[in-house]
């Protein structure tokens, strides 16, 4: 009997997955360990790799094929000394718990143990506007053929060095009819209707009513990936399901700043003159969160319709913003990690979030969640809670600001932020006690080092 | 028997499979090298490397010739001394010979002195030599691996190419000879036939007029350097016939009858006439060919097509863990080529993100002779070819400063645009110095620069680069000074 290759589940709730890309052809030989495919979820590429050797009999799903379901036969493997005809038949069906699944993800998750509240994939709020704005990396050949052809930048994926797009993107774009610009008015238009009332997942206007609205020809489709598709259906759920409530402070920042500049001129060097850590101000905001957090326990919470569940430490998610969407990684019992840990975890895990290579338990569950959008020149903006979090600090940018002290005006940096929580686990007197505790660390930040 | 194992060995110490050790040893992995006879290859030992010195003893010739017309007066007579000439190229390639050695030692790659043949997947022997020594040789490194079984993961063929030969016309190291003993004349032949005018023929039959021989060139192609711009050998060709070089193309040596210090060549061309030259030697430069005998390739089923093993875009043959990459890899068969694949290699086979197979038409060629030629990318004839709508630009050193004052006004770099796209689509040059000058249009076309930001580099003033900018602008009609 051919082996039945499963299509594997990278995580623990993932139920279906984007086949990306087979390494295999029929009729190669595969060895265990060895990786056969790329497996695309909403957020990640992982690679497989096969349990078992033998010969790649058939292929049954084709690379490129989306929302191929977990457990899924996606292939069959030949064993030593069987030949093609043993495939007649052993397509059929789905895996099931006969044979067990056949493939292992690359990087077996272990860690990913799902908290209570688990959800697919957190989509972190706030920071739709990324996109635009941002500097695109892309060859100026690779520009030229983008206008060209109508395609936008913005919509295709870079292959080149550090996700530079560059002529084989385009070539590619332009052959499989992906990327068409849209026009601006029509990427804005489904926005769910504010009355519709359904309580679970309540239609906005159709497509067709959408698009009836401009003219044919004025603007061009571009299909939903699943990254954009996950931040829809997440936030969408978030605001109809969570009743928000805001608190926002102003924070000095003067001393943060000093003790950051003290800190980072301290910092130790390597042998090829790199320092050890160059802490940045999001770095000390993360931190600082996880001590308020640590402080007022409370409010380290996920609702649950049975149980508040009270987490032990703060896990902290950092929306980063990438090409296409946004990801948030999270800095794991960040109120024990010294500010040099938090702030190395986040350059790495920033960079790899922007090559999607973060791995499922790198950005799933977490018990809040920062979204800055300070080096952006935002004054200050409410993030949307992101389950199973109960709240989320949105970051204003530090701005020099006129300030009362002693009854005389004077100039401070100041920064304010505003605490989105969820009011079902975090009421507003306990939120403001939080932000309270979160702005003595941002103003005495000595307190984050002992 | 425990056989000692690796991540990966490769078989060839040519530039391509050292350069893949020492990347190999970056990613770390546990790498062995096999080397059977000269650690560098033919690339380093009898190749690019001693050649490049033969021609610039023929270039410092050249230009005592011409003393006179830079106004310096030489007393007496400048005359090659043959023995000197040679010993100064292998001198050139020993010292090279020594480095790689000390690369391998600082990359911690165990060398492994002898033949290796595949006995199984992720096994090979390593046994005696098989191949006659070429002398001279360079001494056996130290602390190298000998004779054994050795097993790794993967393993990489990078065992290169020699010289073809053309039945009936087998060199025979004495009067018909291949680039082995041109390296290395005892004497300096008073005639030469040069069978062939790629890379290796031309240059020799530049060195060799040079150094005062009647060279006489024989090529079947209607050009000379045949992968190269028609009209970027057209010129080339006046400038060696210039310097007294003969060139008979779409013409073939049918026959070589040998005397006892002498060749006499038949030479057939076009018309069908036949013509005899007699010389003092007969180089016989018509291409290299992969090594791929011996291996036991044969027993592992591995693929292989017109003497090369066949690959996907990263070394991968039909073999599990085996990979092949440089000249046995197929064409170009080029040291750089070699080099670049055996990192996309080693890099695809360590898992690194973001490796793409090489862009075969961005490997850039480079030729030695006197003037030098160097390209890149397409020919006006293959760009046509191709259905590119293109534009091409022209600029001659006879307009550009530098070369005036250097005295070296003959030459040309032209440049090949899409019209609709402005994608640099080849670059070709002929003149002093041009190898040196075409990896800027190699990096712009790997960059996927448009005309546009050509027109907007500044190339420093007064240098023959300048010649490359005045190209492009008059690809779209805006050169300045011509």
């Amino acid at each position: 009997m051919p082996i039945k290759i499963l299509m594997p589940a990278l995580s623990p709730t993932m139920e279906e997955g984007n086949l990306a890309k087979w390494l295999i052809k029929e009729g190669e030989t595969i060895s265990a360990g060895d990786v056969i495919a790329e497996i695309e979820t909403d957020k990640a590429t992982m690679e497989v790799e096969a349990v078992d050797e033998g010969t790649m009999g058939k292929i049954l799903v084709a690379e490129g094929t989306e929302g191929v379901k977990v457990n899924e036969v996606i292939a069959l493997l030949l064993e030593d000394g069987e030949d093609a005809s043993a495939l007649e038949g052993a397509a059929s069906g789905v895996g099931g718990d006969g044979g067990g699944p056949q493939t292992a993800p690359a990087e077996t998750p272990a860690a990913a143990v799902a908290p209570a509240a688990e959800a697919p994939t957190p989509a972190a709020p706030a920071a739709p506007v990324a996109a635009s704005g941002e500097r695109i990396f892309a060859s100026p050949l690779a520009r030229r053929l983008a206008a060209q052809n109508a395609l936008d930048l913005k919509a295709l994926t870079g292959s080149g060095p550090h996700g530079r797009i560059v002529k084989r993107d385009i070539d590619k774009a332009v052959s499989e009819g992906t990327g068409k610009a849209v026009a601006a008015p029509a990427a804005e238009a489904p926005k769910p209707a504010a009355a519709a009332p359904a309580p679970a997942m309540p239609t906005g206007p159709s497509s067709d009513q959408v698009l009836k609205l401009f003219e044919e020809g004025s603007y061009e489709l571009v299909p939903h990936d699943g990254m954009r598709k996950t931040i829809a259906r997440r936030l969408q759920e978030s605001k109809q399901t969570i009743p928000h409530f805001y608190v926002t402070v102003d924070c000095e920042l003067d001393a943060l700043l000093a003790l950051r500049a003290q800190l980072n001129a301290a910092a130790p060097t390597s042998k090829d003159g790199k320092p050890a850590y160059k802490l940045s101000v999001n770095d000390m905001v993360i931190k600082a969160m996880a001590l308020a957090l640590r402080d007022v326990p409370e409010a380290n919470v996920s609702w649950t319709d049975e149980a508040m569940v009270k987490h032990k430490h703060a896990d902290v998610g950092v929306a980063v913003s990438i090409p296409g969407g946004l990801i948030t990684p999270i800095v794991r019992s960040a109120e024990m990690k010294p500010l040099s840990v938090v702030s190395n975890e986040m350059k790495d895990m920033g960079t790899r979030a922007k090559e999607r290579k973060l791995k499922p338990e790198e950005y799933q569950g977490g018990t809040t969640a920062v979204s800055n959008m300070g080096m952006m020149g935002v004054k200050d903006f409410a993030a949307v809670v992101n389950p199973p979090h109960a709240t989320i600090l949105a970051v204003g940018a530090g701005e020099k600001r006129p300030v009362v002290k002693d009854d005389a005006l004077a100039i401070a940096t100041v920064m304010s932020v505003t605490l989105s929580t969820d009011h079902r686990a975090v009421d507003g007197a306990l939120g403001a006690e939080l932000l309270a505790a979160f702005k003595g660390y941002i103003e005495n930040p000595m307190s984050m080092l002992v | 028997m425990s056989a000692t194992s690796y991540d990966v060995i490769i078989i060839g110490s040519g530039p391509g499979g050292y350069v893949t050790a020492i990347r190999a040893a970056q990613l770390g992995l546990k790498t062995a090298i096999v080397e059977r006879e000269h650690l560098g290859g033919i690339c380093l030992n009898w190749g690019c490397i001693p050649t490049k010195a033969l021609l610039r003893s023929a270039e410092m010739l050249d230009h005592a010739n011409h003393a006179k017309s830079y106004g310096l007066t030489l007393e007496g007579k400048m005359t090659a001394d043959v023995k000197d000439v040679v010993a100064r190229s292998r001198g050139v390639s020993a010292r090279l010979n020594g480095g790689v050695a000390f690369l391998m030692k600082k990359n911690k790659i165990d060398v492994i002195w002898g033949e290796a043949k595949l006995t199984k997947p992720g096994e090979i022997t390593v046994g005696k030599s098989s191949k006659p020594v070429v002398e001279p040789q360079n001494p056996v490194p130290k602390g190298v691996k000998g004779e054994g079984t050795y097993t790794a993961k993967h393993i990489i063929v990078a065992t290169g190419a020699r010289p073809r030969a053309l039945p009936g016309i087998e060199p025979d190291g004495k009067l018909i000879w291949t680039y082995f003993e041109a390296m290395k004349p005892d004497v300096m032949p008073k005639s030469l036939v040069v069978m062939g005018s790629g890379a290796i023929g031309i240059e020799f039959a530049s060195f060799y007029r040079s150094m005062g021989a009647e060279v006489t060139v024989v090529e079947v192609m209607p050009q000379v350097m045949p992968v190269e711009d028609a009209e970027i050998s057209a010129l080339a060709r006046k400038q060696l016939e210039k310097r007294g070089l003969k060139i008979l193309t779409e013409a073939k040596v049918t026959k070589v009858e040998k005397g006892a210090d002498s060749i006499t060549a038949h030479v057939e061309t076009k018309d069908g006439k036949v013509q005899t030259i007699t010389a003092d030697r007969l180089i016989s430069a018509v291409g290299v060919q992969g090594n791929i005998e011996g291996l036991g390739l044969e027993a592992l089923n591995v693929k292989t097509d017109r003497g090369c093993i066949v690959i996907d875009g990263y070394g991968k043959t039909n073999v599990p863990g085996l990979y092949a990459i440089g000249d046995v890899a197929g064409p170009p068969m080029l040291a750089h080529k070699a080099e670049h694949e055996g990192v996309v290699c080693i890099e695809k086979i360590a898992g690194l993100p973001n490796v793409h197979a090489m862009d075969k038409g961005k490997i850039p060629g480079c030729t030695y002779c006197n003037p030098q030629v160097a390209s890149v990318g397409l020919t006006e004839a293959k760009a046509k070819e191709a259905g590119r709508d293109i534009r091409v630009g022209r600029y001659s050193f006879g307009a550009n400063g530098k070369a005036i004052a250097l005295g070296e006004d003959q030459g040309m770099i032209k440049t090949i645009f899409d019209k609709k796209t402005g994608e640099l689509l080849g670059a070709h040059m002929v003149g002093a110095e041009v190898t040196e000058l075409i990896q800027g249009f190699v990096v712009a076309m790997n960059l996927e620069t448009t005309e546009e930001e050509l027109m907007h580099t500044i190339f420093p003033h007064p240098t023959l680069s300048e010649m490359m900018k005045e190209s492009v602008l008059d690809a779209y009609g805006r050169v300045l000074n011509a």
